[in-house]
Parts: C-alpha cells; sequence; structure tokens
C-alpha cells in the first residue's frame, strides 16, 4: 500500500530498494481511480505524465543520484489549481480561465522538480482561493473523506482531501486566511502556513498580496519539515521574498520542549466555539504541558476586530490583482460590442458568486469617498492586530488555539450566508494579517467521527520552534495516523 | 442594490443578471455593516500597515536576461492575429 506512506517512509523504502516510485505513483494513481469519483479532490490529471516522472526517478535512483541530494526523489506531490506547472493546466478552479495551460513553472514547482518530486494532478479549490469550503469550486464541491455530505474546508480542499484519503503522499496548497490550516484540521492531516516572505508567491495566482503564502499538506509533521525544506529560500522572482537563511527544519524535531513558552489567548474563548473542540484543544495543550512546555494566558485585545480587517483588506488586493482576468490576454472571452461590453460580459459570466460579491466589496472600499473610511482604516487596524502578536511574542515562543471553532460542517449549510462563513475563519485569519507562521495539527475527532485541528502560531520566521511542538504533540497521539474508510 | 454598490459593480466591470444584483446587494450591504465595526477603534496616529514583512525597494542590476516567448505569453489569449491582441473595435 505505498500511497499509505508518509514521505519519510516512502523516501526509506525507495532508498532501500523495497519499492520504485512507479510503484507509489501507480498505487496513486489506483487510489484516485478508486475514491476520487465520490471525493472531487482532483481536478484532473495526468496518469502518464506522472508515471513518466516516476520512471525518471527511478532511473535517476539507479544511477547513483541519493535522496541526500533529492530529498523528493521519486515521491508524488498534487498541487492546487493555483500554482503554475508548466504545460499542465491551471484554472484557479474557475471557468474564467479557458482552457489555460500554463507556459512556466512556478518557483515552488521548480523546486520541487530539483527535490525530485512526481509532480502530478490539480486539486480542487474554492474559485481563486476565495472561500472556507471548495464549495465555490466552478467544478462541483471537493467533499470530507469522513463524511462526503461534509465540507473539506477551503480553499485549499482538494489538497487536503487528496493527502487524508491516501490519494498522493503530499500537496501544496496556499493560505490567504486559514486556507491550508483550516481543511487541514477539518479532514486531519497536517497543515502548515509559512511566515509571510518565506516561500516564493512566483508562478502562484495571486488573490491577496499581502497575504497569500504557500505551504504544504501531508500526513504528519516530520513531512511538513522536509516539505518547507524543499520549497522555502529566496527567489528574485518574488520582490517579497525575504533573504533569511534556510535552516534544516527536520533536525528542530528533536522532541524535546521542556521551558517552550505557549500563549494562549484569552480572547478566544469565543461565542460559537463547539465543546468537542474546546475539549480536544484543552486536552492537547494539557498534553504539551505535561512534555514540559510552560503555559501562559496572553490578550491579543483586536481579536474581535480580525475579520472585519481581512474582509476590506483581502477584498480590496483580489479586485486589483482579478482585474486582469478581463478576456483579452488568456482565458475564456464572451464578444462584446466594445472592449468595456466585452469586459463585463466575459467577467459577468466567467466569474462565480463569492469571486463577484469580493470584488465588488473590494473595488467598493477603494472607490473615492470610501477608501480613507475602509480601506486605509483597516491598514490601521492591520497595525493594533499585528502589534498585539508581537508583543505577545515578547512573552511567549508560540500560541495555541483551536484551528477552527467547529468540526466541518454540511456542504450547503452556510453558502446561502457569505457572513456566517467568514466568521468561522476568525482563529486562522490574523496569522495572515499579522505575517507570523502557522500550523494545523490533528488533536482528535468529535462524536460524530469528524476530525480536529490543534492550531500553533510562531513567530515570524519561527518555523523550526513551530514545528518542534507540533512535532513533540504528535509523538504522543495516534490521531495523525487515522485514516477514514472508503471503499 | 445601493447606488454606491451599484457604482462598484460598473468599475468592477462586471455584469450581473436581476437576480444576482438583488441578492448579492443585500448580502454585501450586511457585509458592509458587519465592517462598520472597525469605527469603533480610534485609530488617531496609528501607522498603516500595508505588508507585514517591512521590506522597501527591493531591487535587481537591470540586466537583459531569457524570458517567456512571444509565442507562449500569447498561447493562452482568446483571440490573435499576427502577434497581437484582437478586441473589439475601439475607435469608429
Amino acid at each position: 500500500m505505498p500511497h499509505t506512506l508518509t514521505i519519510s517512509q516512502l523516501t526509506d523504502k525507495l532508498a532501500q530498494g523495497e519499492l520504485t516510485s512507479r510503484d507509489a505513483t501507480q498505487a496513486c494513481l489506483d487510489r484516485i481511480a478508486a475514491v476520487d469519483g465520490q471525493l472531487n479532490a482532483f481536478l484532473s490529471h495526468d496518469p502518464d505524465d506522472a508515471l513518466a516522472q516516476a520512471d525518471a526517478a527511478d532511473a535517476a535512483r539507479a544511477s547513483g543520484v541519493s535522496g541526500e541530494a533529492k530529498p523528493l526523489l521519486g515521491v508524488p506531490i498534487a498541487m492546487k489549481d493555483v500554482i503554475a506547472v508548466n504545460g499542465h493546466p491551471l484554472n484557479c478552479a474557475s471557468k474564467i480561465l479557458g482552457d489555460f495551460n500554463s507556459p512556466y513553472d512556478a518557483t515552488v514547482t521548480q523546486k520541487l522538480r530539483e527535490a525530485g518530486a512526481v509532480i502530478f494532478g490539480r486539486m480542487n479549490m474554492d474559485e481563486f482561493a476565495m472561500g472556507s469550503s471548495t464549495e465555490n469550486s466552478a467544478f462541483g464541491p471537493a467533499r470530507n473523506p469522513w463524511n462526503t455530505d461534509r465540507i473539506p474546508g477551503g480553499s485549499s480542499g482538494g489538497s487536503a482531501v487528496a493527502v487524508t484519503a491516501d490519494e498522493c503522499i503530499a500537496s501544496l496548497g496556499s493560505d490567504t486566511g486559514g486556507s491550508i490550516r483550516q481543511p487541514a484540521a477539518l479532514c486531519g492531516c497536517v497543515g502548515l502556513k509559512p511566515t509571510y516572505g518565506r516561500v516564493s508567491r512566483y508562478g502562484l495566482v495571486a488573490f491577496a498580496s499581502s497575504l497569500d503564502q504557500i505551504g504544504p499538506l501531508t500526513k504528519d509533521v516530520r513531512d511538513a519539515a522536509i516539505m518547507l525544506g524543499v520549497i522555502a529560500g529566496e527567489d528574485k522572482r518574488d520582490s517579497t521574498n525575504v533573504p533569511e537563511p534556510v535552516p534544516d527544519y527536520t533536525a528542530a524535531l528533536t522532541g524535546d520542549i521542556k521551558g517552550l513558552k505557549i500563549g494562549l489567548p484569552k480572547e478566544y474563548q469565543v461565542d460559537g466555539l463547539d465543546p468537542e473542540v474546546k475539549a480536544a484543544t484543552d486536552a492537547a495543550v494539557a498534553e504539551l504541558e505535561k512534555q514540559g512546555a510552560e503555559m501562559r494566558e496572553i490578550s491579543l485585545p483586536h481579536t474581535e476586530y480580525a475579520i472585519a480587517t481581512y474582509y476590506i483588506i483581502a477584498t480590496a488586493e483580489a479586485s486589483a490583482n482579478l482585474a486582469r482576468f478581463e478576456g483579452v490576454r488568456y482565458g475564456a472571452r464572451v464578444d462584446g460590442a466594445s472592449p468595456e461590453q466585452m469586459n463585463r460580459a466575459t467577467r459577468g459570466a466567467g466569474f462565480g458568486e463569492e469571486v463577484k460579491r469580493r470584488i465588488i466589496l473590494g473595488t467598493y472600499v477603494l472607490s473615492s469617498g470610501y477608501y480613507d473610511a475602509y480601506y486605509l482604516r483597516a491598514q490601521k487596524v492591520r497595525t493594533l492586530i499585528r502589534q498585539d502578536f508581537l508583543n505577545a511574542f515578547e512573552e511567549v515562543d508560540l500560541i495555541a488555539s483551536p484551528t477552527t471553532p467547529t468540526p466541518a460542517f454540511k456542504i450547503g449549510e452556510k453558502s446561502g450566508d457569505p457572513l456566517q462563513m467568514y466568521l468561522s475563519d476568525i482563529f486562522t485569519i490574523s496569522c495572515n494579517l499579522a505575517g507570523l507562521c502557522g500550523i494545523s495539527v490533528p488533536c482528535g475527532f468529535s462524536n460524530e467521527g469528524l476530525p480536529l485541528g490543534l492550531q500553533l502560531l510562531g513567530k515570524p520566521f519561527g518555523e523550526t520552534d513551530l514545528l518542534r511542538a507540533a512535532h513533540a504533540y504528535e509523538q504522543t497521539t495516534d490521531w495523525h495516523n487515522k485514516r477514514p474508510e472508503l471503499d | 442594490m445601493r447606488e454606491d454598490l451599484q457604482h462598484a459593480v460598473k468599475l468592477a466591470r462586471i455584469e450581473l443578471t436581476a437576480e444576482e444584483e438583488a441578492r448579492l446587494g443585500s448580502q454585501l450591504g450586511d457585509i458592509l455593516k458587519y465592517v462598520d465595526k472597525l469605527n469603533e477603534l480610534d485609530v488617531e496616529g496609528v501607522e498603516p500597515t500595508a505588508h507585514a514583512v517591512p521590506l522597501t525597494n527591493v531591487l535587481r542590476e537591470d540586466e537583459p536576461r531569457e524570458s517567456l516567448s512571444h509565442e507562449a505569453a500569447m498561447r493562452n489569449a482568446p483571440k490573435t492575429a499576427n502577434g497581437l491582441f484582437i478586441v473589439p473595435k475601439i475607435v469608429e
């Protein structure tokens, strides 16, 4: 069952010659054929191309290329449909991109290739990464593998489903307000959002440029550390990339968290926090304490303003970024008598409703007469939110909370009420506003058998502490090894 | 839909059906009411944050280098001719 392995398990077996990359890749393809009809995690995939990459990896290994030189040699990795892979479709789960085919590789794609990965699959998502449920995909919702009537979270829903359902070994997603951590929590895998500037966004279709970051979804914390080591680092093609050295993240996984100070924000005891989620988080915190971490109550006084701030800033940036989809340079076009009519018709037919809602809202808050009242004010509140975290991080090394206030909700339950959907992002959104790193690790199940996630937040470029604590916790639990039963 | 929102729709160049306009109008009204929450705060003297990691003037050498070929850059366009993008007639 090579598709059920983690990266570290698979690369061990590949190195020892117990398995080939072709075996592993074929196992993932068979698994997709068996279960993806009910999950809809993959928008498309190209089996022949995947197997050709696997054969090339096997040939490289046979010719003496080592796993040290190429840490992902022969490992099948799936990509969210917002990251460019040369010669493959890229739709952002939107109709407006038509039959777009990427003319180049994103930097993360290039880095995965250099590490030897088998890159395959376009993972389902909320259109243009706007959503928390993957219901906003123009190609139908992805489904939670633990209960297919439930949402898998979003926007990187397909990436989380594929990892949890063993349709790939690991995947990449993107996180603007929780889009990696939230689906990881709701599906029961690990999701890491690196610090803003840690991973190049060249070749990532932009949603909100001051918030977007690419990161891995994996079966355990060690795999997240391996993936981050591969994709992190400076890139001259992304001017927001920060030239910090990339440490050996796997070396941080010592299991020793004695004396690590972890903050518990008192403002996170919100109305609507599900008692089962609270109990699972409390138990995880108690486990971290048992291992020697010191818990402190902290205060993040501007927490209640985070969602409003986010939905002004993110939509403003999105309205500018998505202006490029106008039916001229790429994608679908609906004809019109003038360029402006053609733009209107193309965007009216091509964008789904959530994307339209956000572009209109973003245009509104940037428009003359409203800019100061909304956009500028939100940027100032963002300063206050960021300052809350920087103050807290003078006293603690990490912050712990639930990843989501509830387990996965039912498909259709919130799709008619966007504001309710936005409010479910309460614990994940501030991390992006403040430019922190964050991770979600499995921490239990609800009575109905739905996965729950523990979120840890770290200082900017504090991924080593973050991964060390998440790994130490994971070593004492079995949650990450649980898999849904799928026929 | 409120007039100020209709203006934003026009600026955003998105054609809406009557049904969409009614639904989005009421949802956007709710969202704007919610974000008015930010008016509770005194932000006098607070500097705005455009970017969580302060970086200024990231420059590189202005050197010619390989880039996408003309053909690759054009290949996803819905309408082209003679290596140019075709749009509806602008000037009568």
